[in-house]
């Protein structure tokens, strides 16, 4: 399994969840995993995803993702997994 | 375990915040191969082979860049020191080798080509002299093209005679770029012990020990580390240690990560990941600011040595466990018109060129990005060069000294590089002179310590 992360940040406000998940969809891009936090006063939401059977490759998700975001006031940033357990995980 | 919604935005804050990327990824090839019947010849095949070699070089950058949404700041070669495959005579010019590493630049998108230079801490070739010669005109007339020359190491001593040629070089090229601030020179380093794997410019080159290839990586943290210490109350120096240990490894796994995966898109070996801490101009991308952090009034103040002793010594320990293969520079950069900070301490008067030059004795990099006044004696340049060298020799380490004589300007006034080589004000030089000192014939020789066998 491939996997990515989105994470969107800014303002909380209603239909951040379905907006993103609708592109995911779209795309038949699975969503593993879901949370909500906060960094430095920002909301920040977090999605784990399987790309493995996306029929865009991941630049292309994340140009229409980000798009998105950026329509809704929001900033969103899409990585590959592989950066996170490299750099937390020995 | 998996990754925790607390990790993966310290990785994004680390990156969007806190000017995390990646300085460069730098692909070494080896030119020891190429041969032609003529300069123009020899050029012609350096260009083909460089154009093979690379051609995937910046699209597997990006690609990578990309993937992980880490920005790769530069995409660099390094090739084989031109003086050991010229095989010219003293008064050749091999300006058309450095206009085909440039050719071969534009071609394939990258930022900078480093090795136009020569290894001469023993002595000289005619080829080394040929292309010592060259320097000045291929700086400042092309953009891409870097040189180095080795003119000390700690094995062999220092080269006294190549040190006062290289200072007439450097003046020269000040004079050829004296419309651009003498910009040429900041694309020349003169070296103590060079690395043969050095992904940095101005000197980088593939050393003779290399393999065919090799992806070289850098990693550009000092943001990352200055913002951990802020976070940090009352620690003590053990904790400033561990809190630097642990970002730095951190760092250098995205450096280990990219690496790797650019190396497996090329088929090039992997070579290794230069620990240093090397900033930018922006805010905060800075090592100055971390000496702040730290405690220090500004970066110069008493007290500033042991900083950044802490501090090298500690990115290293963090670092060395996160990546296979360390090599290339692993030290602090203190250039000072690159990291805004220490310009600014600069301005206020807490750095001269001499403190600058006794940090460098902890920093393990050098004299780097010191601009000078124009007027400035070349037997004066050859002198600030010979202590620095001496410096490396002595304490069996790598030093370099990137000095630039800017043309037409006097200490205090400031000088603009543009870009990543940012603006400093121009230092005062000591006014007493070192003349029959530095125009004495030969060597000084290897240090006692040096005999190790």
């Amino acid at each position: 399994m491939e996997r990515a992360v989105v994470t969107v940040i800014g303002k909380d406000r209603v239909g951040i969840v379905a907006n993103i998940s609708s592109i995911l969809a779209k795309h038949n891009v699975n969503i593993l995993d879901i949370s909500q936090t906060i960094m430095q006063d920002l909301f920040a939401m977090i999605m784990l995803v399987d790309i493995s059977k996306a029929d865009v490759d991941l630049s292309t998700l994340r140009g229409e993702i980000e798009a998105k975001a950026k329509e809704m006031g929001l900033q969103a940033i899409v990585q590959h997994e592989n950066i996170f357990n490299f750099m937390h995980r020995i | 375990m998996p990754i925790s919604p607390q990790e993966i935005l310290e990785t994004i804050r680390m990156i969007r915040m806190e000017h995390l990327d990646i300085r460069t990824v730098t692909m070494g090839i080896s030119l020891l191969d190429v041969k032609g019947d003529s300069i123009e010849a020899l050029a012609e095949n350096i260009y083909k082979k460089i154009v093979e070699k690379a051609k995937n070089l910046r699209d597997s950058v990006e690609e990578v860049s990309s993937k992980y949404d880490i920005p790769i700041a530069n995409t660099r070669i390094t090739v084989t020191p031109i003086a050991l495959i010229a095989r010219a005579k003293e008064d050749d010019d091999l300006f058309p080798i450095a206009q085909a590493l440039d050719r071969a630049g534009k071609e394939l998108r990258i930022d900078y080509i480093g090795g136009f230079g020569a290894l001469v801490h023993k002595g000289c070739t005619p080829s080394d002299i040929a292309l010592m010669n060259s320097i000045p005109r291929a700086l400042a007339k092309l953009d891409r093209v870097c040189s180095s020359v080795n003119v000390a190491s700690t094995k062999s001593g220092i080269n006294m005679e190549a040190i006062l040629l290289m200072a007439e070089k450097i003046k020269e090229a000040a004079v050829l770029s004296a419309e651009r601030d003498s910009v040429a020179c900041t694309k020349l380093v003169i070296y103590c012990n060079a690395p043969e794997d050095n992904p940095f410019m101005a000197g980088g080159f593939h050393g003779v020990g290399e393999g065919e290839s090799a992806i070289n990586v850098a990693i550009s943290g000092p943001g990352t580390v200055r913002s951990a210490l802020s976070r940090l109350k009352n620690a003590s120096f053990n904790e400033l240690t561990e809190e630097i240990k642990r970002t730095a490894f951190k760092i250098t796994r995205v450096g280990e990560l990219v690496g790797r995966e650019i190396s497996a898109k090329l088929g090039v070996p992997f070579g290794i990941v230069d620990l240093s801490l090397a900033p930018t101009p922006q805010e905060g991308d800075s090592i100055a600011d971390i000496l702040q952090a730290m405690g220090l009034e500004e970066c110069g103040a008493p007290g500033s040595l042991a900083a950044i002793a802490l501090l090298t010594d500690a990115v290293k320990k963090g670092g060395l466990f996160a990546s296979s293969s360390v090599g290339g520079m692993s030290g602090t950069f203190i250039p000072l018109s690159e990291d805004a900070g220490m310009a600014r301490a600069a301005e206020r008067g807490s750095l001269s060129l001499e403190r600058l030059q006794s940090m460098t004795a902890v920093c393990s990099v050098g004299l780097d990005m010191v601009a000078i006044p124009g007027d400035t004696p070349v037997e004066t340049i050859a002198g600030i060069i010979a202590d620095e060298m001496a410096i490396g020799m002595m304490n069996n380490k790598t030093v370099g000294v990137r000095i630039i004589p800017v043309i037409g300007k006097k200490a205090g006034e400031w000088v603009d590089f543009g870009g990543l080589l940012g603006r400093a004000p121009v230092l005062p030089v000591s006014s007493f002179r070192s003349d029959e000192f530095v125009r004495r014939k030969g060597r000084i020789q290897a240090p006692i310590t040096s005999f190790t066998n």
